[in-house]
């Protein structure tokens, strides 16, 4: 009579083990989905813009008007350049950065969720002269917006 | 005491704008030392801003964000003396979070 206690207690381990593996696997399922809140580790390693969107959202961006990028036409300091996004498109989730010709093309990704206002401005290292990309997801669409930016010095090598 | 993250976020009409400014070195792994050491990757993943609970905001980061990072958003609703928490992690698991009071 005393194996009793301890074969239920075995019992009752593999049950949450097993448990436990059926919550990963379905944490595994939504990689692709932007708007989650786990950190997209793959689409910061991609080495083009295209990959990284690709990677990050699943899906190609189209250019809109409606997506207004605010980036310098010269940029000094490469190490510092100040990037904003607005947009009038409406039911936004996530607004993303990425600059072409660093040697990992996203450099910032939001999520916005639902009453939060789709604007955001942040500061972007630019390793030269390239095209700064914004993109705009919008009831599960992606808009883009690209903007040259000079470079005189690069934000890789100080 | 002194925390790495500054905020200062102001309540406006139904709307609050919300400006942070984070101390952190932002390494890319691209940059060597003044000895030809490459200085390894050392970077914010991500930002979260909560009120009353729920996140507002939420960045994530790669190495291309500049050092000591700037990031300006805003919400709606939030109303002056209500409490906006700030946290990040980095790439090696570091971490800092401060509660900030609306104004």
């Amino acid at each position: 009579m005393h194996l009793a206690p301890a074969l239920t207690r075995r019992l009752i381990l593999q049950g949450a083990g097993s448990v436990a593996l059926i919550g990963l696997g379905l944490a595994a399922v939504p990689a692709l989905a932007a708007a989650n809140d786990r950190y997209p580790e793959d689409a910061f390693k991609q080495k083009t813009d295209a990959e990284a969107i690709r990677v990050l959202y699943g899906k190609t961006a189209e250019p809109s008007d409606k997506v207004n990028l605010d980036a310098p036409e010269i940029a000094e300091n490469g190490a510092v350049v100040p990037v904003a996004v607005t947009t009038t498109l409406a039911d936004v989730t996530s607004i993303s950065f990425l600059v072409s010709e660093n040697p990992n093309a996203l450099a910032a990704s939001y999520v916005i969720p639902p009453g939060t206002t789709p604007a955001v401005a942040n500061r972007l290292k630019m390793a030269k002269t390239c095209k700064v990309i914004a993109i705009v997801e919008s009831g599960g669409k992606l808009f883009s917006a690209t903007r040259e930016v000079k470079v005189t010095v690069g934000g890789c090598g100080g | 005491m002194a925390s790495t993250i500054r905020v200062r976020a102001t309540a406006s009409g139904n709307t609050t704008e919300v400006q942070a400014l984070i101390q952190h070195p932002m390494d890319s792994g691209f940059v060597k030392d003044a000895q030809g050491q490459t200085i390894p990757p050392h970077f914010i993943q991500q930002l979260t801003f909560e009120h009353n609970g729920k996140i507002v905001f939420l960045a994530d980061w790669g190495p291309a964000v500049s050092k000591d990072p700037y990031v300006r958003f805003s919400f709606k609703g939030g109303a002056k003396s209500d409490d906006l928490k700030i946290s990040w992690v980095d790439n090696k698991g570091a971490s800092d979070a401060i509660t900030a009071k609306i104004g």
